[in-house]
This record gives C-alpha cells, structure tokens and sequence, in this order.
C-alpha cells in the first residue's frame, strides 16, 4: 500500500487517509456491536433457566402438566408460593414446608460461616503470633483437610456422627464443616502482612495477647472477614451431600435437599408449578448475597484461592 | 512465617487452636483412618464381624466393570464440564474486557449463577429439558429427536454436563476476567503496533500470558467435576438411566449407603484420597510457581 501511496499527490493521499480512518472505525464500530452481541447471549443463557422457572412457577399445575410451557408470567404466581412456603411438596413426592426449610437452610449457612471464620481466625492467630512447640505441627494437621473432602471419606464420617449421637441433629449439620484450612490460611497470610510495630506498641502499651487481637487485629480483618463470609454463606446454604446423610428428620431439612426430593423421579404428574416456586425460593438468597454484595465476593473467591 | 515479635506462652495458643484441631481430628483424621482401615477388612453388612483381607477390597474394585465403567463416565463427564465452562467462560472474560458501555452491568449478570446450589442448577435444567414439561425436551421430540434423558444414557450425560458446566462458567470467567486485566496494556499496543490482528494477537500473545491463570483454572475445574457435582447427579438421573451417569464419588455413596457394602466404599474412598492428595500436590507446586511469576 506505502508504493501506491509514494506516487499519489498530497490531496489524494489525504483522501486516502481519510477513507482508511473511516474504514477503521467502521471496523470498530462492528467489533464493539459484535462484543455486545457475545455478551447479550451469554446473559440470555445464564437467565434463560431461571426466567423459565420464575414463569413456571406463576402458573396452575394444569397449565404446566399439559407442557404447555409458558414464555410469560401467569395469575397464579401468589397461590404457588404460598403453597410453597406454607406446606411444601404435597404430592407423591412430600417435602416440609418451604419457610421451615428456609429457616433451616439460613441457620445452617450461618453456624458453617461464622463457625469457620471464627475458628480459623483463632487458630490462624496462634499459629503466626504466638512460638510454641508443635506449631508446624498444628499447621499441618490443618492444612491436610484440603485433601480429605467429605466426598472421600462419606461413610466413616457418617459412622462417627452417629457414635457421638450428632445424627439428625443441626450440630451434626454444621460442625464437621466448619473447619477450614483455606479460611485459615488466608487469615494467616493476611496477618504476616500485618506491620510488627503494631504488636510492638501494644506490648508496650501493657495490652496482652487478647487484647490485642480484639482491638487491633479483628477491626483490621473486617474486609477479609466481609469477603470470606460471602463466600462460606454460598458454600454453607448450597451444602448437598452433607445434609442428605446427617438428617432424615423432616423438620430439619434444607431447602437445597427438600427441592430435590419434591422432584423424586421427575414424574410428568408432579406439582411443578409449586416445586418450581420451590426452585425460586431456594437461590434466591445466595444470589441476593451475591449481587449485594458483589465486591466482596470477587474479593473473597480470588483471594482464598491463592 | 516467622514474626520477629512474638507473644510467649503455650496455654493460649494451643487453647485458641483447640476448636479447629478437635473438629480436623474428630470429623477429617479419624474418619479418613476408620476409611483406611475398613479398606483393608471385609466386613458383613451388619457390621457384626470383620476379617482382615489385605489388598482384596482395592483388587475387587479396580476389576469390578462397574467401577471402570464409573471411572470412564468421571472422565467423559470432568473433561467436558472442565472444557466448555472454560472455552465459554474465556470468551465472554475476552468481551468484558474489552471498553464497552455498560462493562460493569454484564459482568454482575454474568456472575451471579456461582450462588445457585449444583442440585438446584440440576433442577433448573431439568424444567427445560424435561421430555413431557420441558420446554426444550418437548421442541426436541417436536422436531423428530427422541429425547428422554430418563431412558437414553447419552442425554443424561449430555443434561448433566450441561447443568454442570452452566454453573462452573461464572467461577471461571471472574477468574479469566482478573487475569485478563492483569496483562498490562504496552504489551498488547506493542503488539497492535507491530501490526497482529486481533485473532492473532489474542491465541499469541494474550492465551501465553493467561497459562497461568488457565492451569489453575483447570484444576479447579476437574476438581469441581469429580467432587462438587454430587448434587447434579443426585437430583437429576440418580446414576441412571443404568449406570450411565454414575460417577466415582456416587458410586462410593450407592456402595455405602444403599448396598452397605463397606469394604468397597472405604477402598474406593481411599483411592479417590490419593487422588486429591495427588491433586493438591500438584495445586501447590503451581501456586508456589506463581508466586515467583
């Protein structure tokens, strides 16, 4: 193109530039409608699954037996979720009802993420401030449950809830998750971060070692904790496996575990308008957490994984 | 790891560790020993009498069809959610980058899927693909495919993938997202000066520098397939139609739980241990490769 331009006069030469800077941003022009359109569908099928179950579960039984599947939403919409919320599945496949489950669901998440964060910020505090024998050792004793996931080790684990009369219990529930070697290490990473002149000052100031974690390390740790909660809220509210072998109890079940149920074989026959208000009902908290606060939780799913 | 001021005493910190190692020992260490041990006897189902057996429980299960069959369905099912929560992941990480208006709007409505629990991502999935209810299953049978995921063993792998893969993509792209914007921008104008197309410049210059990023990714990703899809599997084909959809980790459930049959669980348990352990391993010699990075 530079030995067609060579012989060109100054004027045609400046068309040509002309032309060519217009060409680019048309170019532009179509790579950025082009960006939208990717994005636009990628949305479209992240919401299509969800907008589908919120339609559905607007909709009489009836409307949704036939197969008729509907793109807008019905009239049936309040007297689904009350189905849902005050009785549950009520078919050939029951569950308790929603409000108990969401109850359950909320506690559970809950006690795992406090649970977690509280124990980890403890031991993670022993382990990078104090010196004492064995040190290495308890670090590594936690660490190694990185590598023991419950789906390894599923029935000795059960074994042991019910020797020590944990089962059908919501201790049973939450404490054998609540310990946390990635939590741990990321406060203990954080921590190393903290300046020595802080404890240095608080030692002379007569503040002890408890003192100093309560006014000085915890109101540091605000934003980790923040992010790290969002995170364990998610993990703790979505458990699966756990729940369906430490309870059988109806009045305990979680919401994630009793949706399913509510399915059973997934007969043609079953009230899917209301196991899909069900379905609603059941990710609409940890994405509420998720869109709120939003933030944090990009925060805390990058940082644990370090 | 070393602080150069340190607070002394041994009461206090081994009391502050105290709830953490109690719940590790009781719940991670004597359940993972009880699975090495239960390994290597052959117990009734009652749990009356136990023999010790050796190696026969591991030999059984490594030539048992049925756990082969598993293994291979774990493959199939980990490299394609591993594959396609990726490559869709990356393109839409590729297109957030990018300046556009209303960046920040995709972004949140691309990432929200993390939240939903993989067994009710299962149940969203199955309201489409259901063949009487779904409004996808019905235009497959409308259009001449048979598709019933609950009698063919390929379209329940196929359902299940999906619901998989549709929930992992959100982890992935804010990960490809992050990465991506680490890369800093005078290497990719050097690279506009020197004339590449964006294609080009993209699988040359931009794909390299995510290896990283990507690798870790990928990890993950196996690891999510192989052990945090329980719920997917579970809630929509329960291992059916057959055993087409069983898993690994659902076939050590099925073993344990419906059939009792203890000493298969536990040597299966264990060989999926060494799995992980072999896994973190790796993890952790990445992570260490990184930091230098």
């Amino acid at each position: 193109m530079s030995a067609a331009l060579e012989g060109a006069t100054p004027a045609a030469r400046l068309q040509d530039d002309a032309r060519l800077a217009a060409a680019s941003r048309r170019r532009q022009r179509r790579e950025k409608w082009l960006t939208h359109l990717w994005l636009l569908l990628g949305v479209l099928v992240f919401a299509f699954p969800i907008w589908i179950t919120l339609v559905g579960s607007t909709h009489d039984t009836a409307t949704i037996g036939r197969g008729d599947v509907p793109l807008l939403p019905g009239s049936h919409g309040l007297e689904n979720y009350t189905a849902a919320i005050e009785t549950g599945g009520s078919g050939r496949y029951r569950s308790s009802p929603a409000a108990l489950m969401l109850w359950n669901s909320a506690l559970m998440a809950m006690c795992i993420a406090v649970g977690k964060i509280a124990i980890s910020l403890l031991s993670a505090y022993a382990v990078v401030f104090f010196s004492f024998p064995g040190r290495m050792l308890a670090f590594w004793t936690i660490f190694i449950t990185l590598m023991l996931p419950v789906e390894v080790r599923i029935i000795p684990t059960y074994q042991v809830i019910v020797a020590l009369d944990l089962f059908n219990s919501m201790a049973g529930l939450t404490i054998p998750l609540i310990a946390s070697a990635t939590a741990t290490l990321l406060f203990r990473q954080f921590f190393l971060t903290v300046p020595d002149e802080y404890v240095e000052a608080a030692k002379i100031d007569g503040a002890g070692p408890l003192r100093f974690f309560r006014d000085i390390l915890l109101p540091l740790s605000v934003t980790n904790i923040a992010a790290l909660f969002v995170i364990l809220f998610i993990y703790g509210w979505n458990q699966y496996l756990w729940p369906l072998l430490i309870v059988n109890d109806r009045s305990l079940e979680t919401i994630v575990v009793g949706l399913a149920k509510m399915i059973g074989s997934g007969d043609t026959q079953n009230e899917w308008n209301v196991i899909m208000a069900t379905a609603v009902l059941a990710l609409l908290p940890p994405v509420l957490v998720v869109l709120v606060m939003q933030r944090w939780f990009v925060k805390g799913l990058t940082e644990t994984e370090k | 790891m070393r602080k150069k001021v340190i607070f002394r005493g041994v009461g206090l910190p081994i009391l502050l560790l105290a709830p953490q190692l109690a719940v590790t020992i009781i719940f991670f260490l004597w359940p993972a020993g009880a699975a090495i041990w239960q390994s290597v006897l052959q117990e009734d189902p009652w749990g009356l009498n136990s023999q010790f057996v050796g190696l026969r429980n591991f030999q059984e299960v490594l030539t048992d069809p049925d756990w082969r069959l598993a293994a291979w369905n774990t493959l199939i099912f980990s490299v394609a959610v591993a594959g396609s929560a990726m490559s869709v992941a990356l393109l839409l990480a590729v297109q957030a980058d990018k300046s556009i208006r209303g960046a920040n709007i995709y972004k949140t409505l691309l990432i929200w899927p993390y939240a939903v629990a993989p067994a009710v991502a299962a149940v969203l999935w199955l309201f489409l693909f259901h063949p009487s209810i779904g409004i996808i299953g019905r235009a497959l049978n409308a259009a001449g495919i048979l598709w019933d995921y609950k009698l063919n063993g390929t379209q329940a792998m196929l359902l299940v993938i999906i619901a998989a893969a549709w929930k992992q993509v959100s982890y992935n792209f804010i990960f490809f997202l992050a990465g991506l914007q680490s890369i800093p921008k005078s290497v990719l104008e050097a690279a506009a000066i020197d004339g590449a197309r964006p294609m080009r410049r993209f699988w040359t210059v931009v794909f390299p520098l995510l290896s990283p990023t990507t690798f870790f990714l990928l990890v993950v990703n196996l690891v999510y397939a192989f052990f945090d899809t329980f719920g997917i599997i579970h809630a929509l084909t329960g291992g059916g139609p057959g055993k087409a959809t069983e898993t690994l980790i659902y076939k050590v459930y099925v073993e344990g739980v419906q059939n009792t049959n203890l000493g298969s669980s536990a040597a299966q348990s264990v060989i999926l241990m060494i799995f992980v352990i072999a896994v973190t391993a790796v993890q952790f010699r990445f992570i260490e490769r990184k930091v230098h990075y």
